[in-house]
């Protein structure tokens, strides 16, 4: 354990499907036992390697959405792609038992640690939604509670992602403050018409700079443009604003 | 051309292969591009993939930092756009709580 921390290798480890969860009628949560897991950060991301039979393999990055934990389990929330080539394995054939090759965790700079006490906005466009996942749980976990503030952009109500946990979070946690904006279909009476985020929204909805809070963006590409461009609009210091890109298609690279 | 379009990632996405060459995390690694001066985190580079390897350009002039290109059993690694890379080691002991 010390020695995959302390000189940092990234390296191809087994996991094993130890349970599947179904969050919307597209995604699914996969967790993983990994035995040599080294531990990771809140923002994290794995690859995961399928190789054929052929020996052809494909490689994707997926976050990980579960906190640090002492189980050495690992959890990605992964979308399917009609197109994919990989997603749809994950998604649909997917079995518990079944063994996948795991790399990471990777990345030291898209991360939340427990140690932080700023004020911290989070922005998700749509699956961008699961490595935010990871920071509120872990900050649950650790019992931190500097104020969180997530906005979250979803096509509809039913594509929402870990729906009853972040309600039950925004229910009882009154430093955690959750915002939902719909872009296709929203509920029946909801104050705001469908549509992309905006000035307004932000404004109204998120940290304003002047408590230097630092914001967390997470989704496909042209998302991740438009709310970061927004946050620097309304006075954020560009030093203080993280963005992680899905790619255009919104599949993670 | 690519350089224009709304096509890319960032360097974060370039990490797990770059861990192939580097010992330690490169995208909370801070660089500086050797055409425009900037120095930003790797993980703040564009990361473009619709090529044979990937490229990582400048977020500030969008010169070429970097290439990585893996043919067979070679990996070709051009670091020309950038004059520096600096890592912080203080959090090598940090590998989660």
């Amino acid at each position: 354990m010390a020695g995959a921390a302390l000189s940092g290798r990234v390296t191809w480890r087994v996991g094993t499907v130890v349970a599947l969860h179904d969050e919307t009628t597209t995604a699914r949560t996969i967790a993983f036992h990994v035995p040599d897991w080294p531990g990771h950060v809140a923002g994290q991301h794995v690859d995961v390697r399928l190789t054929a039979s052929d020996g052809y393999s494909a490689v994707r990055s997926y976050s990980i959405a579960s906190a640090p934990n002492s189980e050495k389990h690992v959890e990605l929330t992964v979308e399917r792609l009609p197109d994919g080539e990989v997603s749809p394995y994950l998604t649909q054939d997917i079995a518990v038992g079944d063994r996948l090759e795991l790399r990471g965790p990777i990345g030291g700079w898209f991360v939340w640690r427990a140690q932080q006490t700023e004020p911290i906005q989070l922005l998700a466009g749509g699956s961008g939604l699961v490595p935010l996942m990871a920071m509120i749980r872990s900050r649950g976990a650790a019992g931190n509670t500097a104020p969180f503030r997530l906005l979250y952009s979803v096509r509809e109500p039913e594509a929402i992602l870990y729906r009853d946990e972040l309600k039950a979070l925004s229910d009882h946690d009154g430093t955690l403050t959750l915002t939902f904006a719909y872009t296709r279909v929203a509920p029946k009476d909801w104050p705001r018409p469908p549509g992309r985020i905006d000035a307004v929204l932000i404004a109204h909805t998120t940290w304003p700079s002047d408590l230097s809070p630092t914001c967390y963006v997470c989704g496909p590409t042209p998302f991740v443009e438009s709310a970061a461009s927004l946050l620097i609009a309304a006075g954020h210091d560009p030093n203080r604003i993280r963005t992680e890109r899905f790619g255009a298609t919104g599949e993670p690279r | 051309m690519s350089s224009q379009s709304d096509d890319y990632l960032d360097g974060n996405a370039a990490a797990g292969e770059l861990s192939n060459i580097f010992a330690i995390d490169i995208t909370a690694a801070e660089g500086q591009c050797a055409h425009c001066g900037a120095t930003k985190h790797f993980a703040e580079a564009h990361l473009y993939t619709q090529a044979p390897g990937f490229v990582a350009r400048c977020a500030t002039c969008q010169h070429v930092l970097l290439r990585v290109v893996t043919v067979n059993q070679r990996v070709l690694l051009d670091m020309r756009g950038m004059t520096y890379l600096m890592f912080d080691t203080s959090r090598l002991h940090d590998s989660g709580q």
